[in-house]
């Protein structure tokens, strides 16, 4: 029986669904069977994120409505063979599907995959709900932001109200550089106004602009921050104890020499 | 280098760090948004203040000063209330 996992925020634009894109690759890497949901219906971008935009047959609502099966509208990632992605429609609203319907789906995918990923809209109505009501697991993505960590506390609120008992945070887009300097909000700061458990910590990397462009995973790069940090967390969620480590891009003789002479 | 000479400007200039600004907002913010009180209940409530307080003295509206604050994980009630004067008793002044 598959566990099933949402991908949440409240604030828009804090790196919900790259994070949905990386830490689904990252668990097929792994070799587990991975279901990532969009259920972001009206406004989807998984599907462009992972690059498989152009493949999209049937998406979510066909299948809660009928007119197609699950298996049908289920995209296979060629380059991960353990994930796949069922998208959201484009041309219809949240109210297409119910929080019912979401229960139903999830309960149907559990038999056939270890982890069903939930790409949950932004804001705090039907398509949050929708997201969230069939999830064992909830995890927060937030930046070191006053709007973000201020809307960040409404989910944990809204979380704990339907009784959803394990979520995690994941702190996105930390600035090392602005934070010791004191210009942003440390990963501490953040817990200590939120208190609830961390699972990880992104560091902000431009890797993810270019692997968006490109619409690849960016876990397959080595030297890439970001993806080391979304690996760890899928390593964390697979239940491994694994420490929180801020990575940093890796220093070469060249760019150590440029940062000695104040040459950026 | 920029870092260190701005670390330095500030520990001469006794500067608060912007995140420990942002930091104050949130918490302060975040009162507001976990207590249920809502700005009506909030105005109701300074409204019948005023009208128990104006029996007794008069005061200044304009000068009220009427938030919610909190340390930590408790929340107070803050009012200030400026006072103009005394209103004398069993003759009602005419403002």
């Amino acid at each position: 029986m598959g566990k099933t996992i949402v991908i949440t925020s409240g604030k828009g634009g804090v790196g919900k669904t790259t994070a949905v894109a990386n830490i689904g690759s990252a668990l097929a890497s792994m070799d587990q069977k991975v279901v990532l949901v969009d259920a972001d219906i009206g406004l989807r971008n998984l599907d462009v994120v992972l690059g498989l935009e152009n493949r999209i047959v049937y998406d979510i609502v066909d299948v809660v409505e009928g007119r197609a099966k699950l298996r049908q509208a289920l995209i296979k990632d060629k380059r991960f063979p353990n994930l796949c992605l069922l998208p959201a429609a484009q041309t219809r609203d949240k109210e297409a599907v119910s929080p019912e319907d979401m229960i139903r789906l999830c309960r149907d995918l559990r038999e056939e995959f270890d982890f069903i990923i939930i790409d949950s809209p932004a804001g705090i109505e039907r398509g949050f709900k929708n997201a969230v009501t069939p999830a064992d697991l909830a995890i927060i993505v937030t930046t070191p932001e006053v709007s973000a960590v201020r809307d960040a506390d409404r989910i944990v609120g809204l979380l704990e109200a339907m009784e959803k008992e394990e979520s995690k945070l994941i702190v996105n887009r930390v600035r090392t550089k602005l934070v010791s300097r004191g210009d942003m909000l440390s990963v501490e700061d953040v817990l200590d106004i939120l208190s609830i458990d961390l699972i990880g910590v992104i560091p902000e990397d431009e890797h993810i602009i270019i692997s968006t462009n490109r619409g690849e995973p960016l876990i397959n790069n080595n030297s890439a921050p970001a993806g080391r940090s979304f690996l760890d967390i899928a390593r964390r969620i697979l239940g491994e104890d694994v420490p929180i480590n801020m990575y940093t891009e890796d220093e070469n003789l060249f760019t150590r020499l440029k940062r000695l002479i104040g040459w950026r | 280098m920029s870092t260190i000479i701005e670390s330095i400007k500030r520990l001469f200039a006794h500067e608060t760090s912007s995140k420990e600004i942002a930091k104050e907002r949130l918490k302060l913010v975040l009162i507001h948004d976990r207590s249920s009180i809502s700005p009506e209940i909030i105005e109701q409530i300074k409204e019948e203040m005023i009208q128990v307080i104006s029996k007794h003295l008069e005061i200044d509206r304009g000068g009220m000063d009427f938030s919610l604050e909190g340390e930590e994980d408790s929340i107070a009630l803050m009012v200030s209330i400026p006072i103009k004067g005394m209103k004398r008793n069993k003759k009602k002044s005419r403002d």
